[in-house]
């Protein structure tokens, strides 16, 4: 038992640490991306000019209706293009701006399919605030700026926590897909150790337990983070409706 | 007679195809306290509305302490700090202790110090006989502590008129008297006031003026008692003998 164990472990190490720290790199590194560009594509959606919110929308659309597979070919294939290479050239431009290493390609994907999802549930969140808040600020002499940082978004960014934790866990499954583009991440190396051993009954599930646990893990810190920032009242209040 | 601290000239509002406000022209004197009563959907929200330019007029012109508030390039924000308003339903800042509330438009918007700011929050709340609640959220406070606390809010920024809009509709009837003390009070340290209500029982006792609107229009004004006793309107008369019917005569 013990040399069976021994054994298993050595066939895994270090490969599937490595692999493991990739996953969540990547994970927490396209959750960054998408908070940085979803909030305030969230935040134009809701208070921009119309123009601007138009953009956003057409963002958040094709980002959240083209699947993420496609997205990522795109990104790591597709931007490689010789013609797109040249005309990068006739721009004045490098050719190869916008041919991306795999890792890159990965975090570009995942962090801009990201930001479509995080910005629909911040711009959920800020539009259930009741517009009287908005407008007791601005009574007291707030600019809308003001507004928005002091009053709008620290109310608005609890109520978008639960489906944030949702969007977490989600994207640590969803960097698997990085495989297709050969970045060494967890089930990367999964698959590889499985094609020298031929022990998908076993590898399989117990990668799948390896994702589980990292899931459970994040739903559990957000669930404090949650606790953390509630507002004393405000759930009585909620029941009351 | 001095500079009314708020002057309104043909004030015209507009939404969609209704005309709310159709040509009201009034004058408040510093330390006035007015009642603008009349039927739901005569303009009276949007009238206050227009004077701190949460609703922006179609035509006319508003003054506020001299500044023109309908000027193209006026800087609304700071004629906002000059004129408190106290909503319906409050809009305490959900996030925010009753003290942190009262706090952060003095902080934002006036730059004071954070600790300067404290201890006004704390007397403002004292004001409203609230001292005991600064570190409760809105959530944990009744109807009428909650409004208590939004006119200490407002009271915070030294406005020079403060706006009630129907302070106390939102309230359950056993509420709505402490918030009215506390109206009252603020009449008598001669604070300049104006207050859609439909509590007849402040109207009478508190205001010095009462305007009746009706359809966009000041219908008519007088001092309390003649309105309620000799009103030459026959809508006036209605809808008073209605609303003292409905509301009784003395609240408390």
């Amino acid at each position: 038992m013990i040399d069976e164990l021994r054994a298993f472990w050595e066939m895994i190490w270090p490969e599937m640490g490595n692999g493991l720290v990739v996953t969540l790199q990547l994970s927490f590194g396209s959750l960054f991306i998408g908070l940085i560009i979803g909030l305030p594509v969230a935040l134009v959606r809701v208070y921009g000019p119309s123009w601007l919110k138009k953009l956003a929308t057409a963002y958040v659309d094709i980002l959240r209706g083209t699947p993420l597979l496609v997205q990522l070919f795109f990104i790591y294939y597709g931007l490689a293009d010789q013609n797109l290479n040249a005309l990068l050239l006739t721009l004045g431009l490098p050719d190869k701006l916008l041919t991306f290493p795999p890792f890159t390609a990965a975090y570009v994907a995942l962090g801009l399919n990201s930001s479509a999802y995080q910005a629909e549930y911040f711009r959920g969140a800020i539009q259930a605030i009741s517009p009287g808040q908005m407008i007791a600020a601005r009574a007291l002499g707030m600019t809308r700026l003001q507004g928005i940082l002091n009053i709008v978004m620290p109310q608005a960014l609890r109520l978008a926590l639960p489906p944030w934790s949702n969007e977490a866990a989600y994207m640590v499954k969803y960097t698997s897909v990085v495989y297709i583009i050969a970045v060494p991440d967890l089930f990367t190396e999964t698959r590889r150790i499985i094609s020298a051993h031929y022990n998908q009954m076993l590898m399989l599930p117990f990668v799948g337990f390896i994702y589980l646990i990292m899931v459970l893990v994040i739903t559990w810190i957000m669930e404090k983070i949650e606790r953390r920032l509630t507002i004393p009242g405000l759930e009585v209040e909620a029941q009351r409706l | 007679m001095t500079e009314p601290i708020v002057r309104i000239t043909d004030l015209h509002k507009t939404y969609g195809s209704t005309e709310v406000l159709k040509g009201v022209s009034l004058d408040v004197a510093t330390g006035e306290v007015l009642v603008i009563i009349g039927p739901s959907g005569t303009g009276k929200s949007t009238l206050l509305r227009c004077i701190n330019l949460l609703t922006r007029p179609d035509q006319g012109r508003i003054w506020v302490d001299g500044d023109e508030v309908t000027a193209p390039h006026t800087d609304i924000n700071k004629i906002r700090t000059k004129v408190g308003m106290v909503f319906q339903d409050f809009n305490l800042f959900a996030h925010m202790t009753a003290l942190s509330n009262i706090m952060i438009g003095p902080i934002k918007v006036k730059k004071m110090p954070k600790e300067e700011a404290r201890e006004l929050a704390l007397y403002e709340l004292k004001r409203v006989g609230l001292a005991e609640k600064a570190d409760a959220y809105p959530g944990q406070l009744s109807g009428g502590q909650k409004q208590r606390v939004a006119i200490a809010r407002a009271l915070a920024m030294a406005p020079k008129v403060m706006l009630f809009d129907e302070p106390t509709s939102a309230l359950d009837p056993e509420l709505i008297g402490e918030v009215l003390e506390v109206m009252k009070e603020l009449a008598h340290e001669h604070m300049t006031m104006i207050v859609v209500t439909h509590e007849m029982g402040f109207a009478k006792e508190v205001s010095n003026r009462i305007i009746f609107m009706e359809k966009g229009h000041i219908v008519e004004e007088g001092p309390p008692r003649q309105l309620f006793y000799n009103a030459q309107n026959a809508r006036t008369k209605e809808f008073l003998g209605k609303i003292t019917e409905l509301y009784g005569e003395e609240q408390e």
